[in-house]
């Protein structure tokens, strides 16, 4: 057996690759671009929030959003030490993002324009996150796995704290109500597509359930979440935007719409509401921090000065 | 211009409550053992996960290799007369 086929068995055993565990290059490659698009998801995912932070209907709401943001650094810090650990550098995934090389959650692209919104976003886009993140404290890689691990435990959170706000929206006022309507005829769509391209036409998915990355394929994850939510929706009283959604009893699950997959490919392309805002947003925030990452630096320098000196006068 | 590319690596422990031992949670960056403390905090211990920290440089860690595991851990293998289930005893025999 040569080293590709030991790999390749191993994994087919379920066991987990470390660190310092030889892995094809491929392998590496994957691991690195999924998990940094991830991280990246997860900073860019802050964005929209932080629209909100100053404009939160109460003290509470707003304490919780900014948990919500809070937690969403710490899973971009903590996914992106795991990608250092496959030997790339957190400057050059940083630079990566600043750059347009690597991609992130398209979702994120698309604006908050109520407050509805944040609603909708944690029950439906963290919702999604979910789904696709479960099976991945399964993954293959160790610290991928861990991360997850932690992430999937914090995230449950951010789901239930977003449907609470629209079910205090949906119990209110008419107009509360259609806020909260208008709200998800705009992010349903964009939820699905979270999901990624359809399995005929997904370049990475084969690949990455051979290797145990993935465990499931995106339209297995997208129905599960369609079948998850739809209840949900009903409960709220609120009419998914989709008149082709209807209840399969052959099937045992709910048959949907088809996405519009121009849409999809247009704002992957750069070309949706906020791409370049965002990542506008981003690279302003990491150059105008740059002079407190120096001060950092510049006081461990001179602290480790003085430590060395007082050591020898002692 | 930033160095902050030299900015080490630091492994953080994080001990759940007293009567535990630190366990090892995940890593960051951070110019001094202060300041991954401080970020350690912020980034491991958001929900009362630890009552103690432990940072310490990744570079200090010394690592067995991965292609020592068989020479390292293999002998253990045919040892199986450490373990106390290996020895058969009559069910007559109680509390041990």
């Amino acid at each position: 057996m040569n080293m590709n086929e030991r790999f390749e068995a191993y994994i087919a055993s379920d066991a987990k690759i470390e660190p310092k565990d030889w892995m094809p290059d491929a392998y590496r490659k994957t691991l690195i671009r999924q998990i940094s698009q991830h991280a990246h998801s997860e900073v860019v995912g802050m964005l929209p929030e932080g629209n909100w932070v100053t404009r939160a209907p109460s003290l509470l709401r707003k304490s919780i959003l900014l948990a919500k943001v809070q937690d969403e650094a710490g899973h971009g810090l903590y996914l992106y030490s795991a990608c250092e650990t496959l030997g790339v550098s957190r400057d050059d995934l940083i630079a990566d993002l600043h750059s347009g090389k690597a991609k992130y959650s398209s979702i994120f692209n698309y604006p908050a324009t109520s407050w509805a919104d944040m609603g909708t976003v944690g029950w439906l886009v963290d919702g999604a996150a979910i789904m696709n993140q479960v099976p991945l404290c399964k993954t293959s890689y160790g610290p991928y796995a861990r991360a997850m691990v932690r992430v999937c435990k914090e995230e449950s959170f951010h789901q239930r704290q977003g449907f609470q706000i629209l079910l205090a929206l949906c119990n209110g006022t008419e107009a509360q109500k259609a806020m909260a309507q208008e709200s998800l005829n705009r992010w349903w769509w964009p939820a699905l597509m979270m999901f990624g391209p359809r399995d005929e036409d997904s370049q990475h998915t084969e690949k990455s359930m051979r290797w145990r990355i993935k465990r499931f394929t995106n339209d297995e994850l997208r129905q599960k979440f369609v079948d998850m939510t739809v209840p949900q929706a009903e409960l709220l009283g609120l009419t998914i935007p989709d008149p082709d959604l209807t209840w399969n009893e052959e099937r045992g699950h709910y048959d949907f719409g088809e996405i519009d997959w121009n849409e999809f490919h247009h704002v992957i392309r750069g070309n949706g509401p906020c791409n370049r805002e965002r990542i506008e947003a981003r690279r302003k925030a990491h150059e105008e921090g740059a002079w407190v990452r120096d001060a950092a630096s510049a006081y461990a320098k001179k602290h480790a000065r003085t430590d060395a000196s007082s050591t020898h006068a002692a | 211009m930033s160095d902050r590319s030299t900015w080490p690596l630091w492994e953080v422990f994080v001990r759940s409550r007293q009567g535990l031992s630190h366990r090892h949670v995940g890593s960051l960056h951070a110019p001094d053992a202060e300041m991954a403390i401080q970020n350690a905090r912020d980034v491991y211990t958001r929900r009362q996960e630890g009552v103690s920290i432990w940072v310490l440089p990744a570079s200090s860690i010394t690592a067995s290799s991965p292609a020592d595991k068989d020479c390292l851990f293999e002998p253990a293998n045919d040892k199986v007369y450490r373990h106390p289930t290996f020895y058969d005893l009559p069910d007559e025999v109680k509390n041990m």
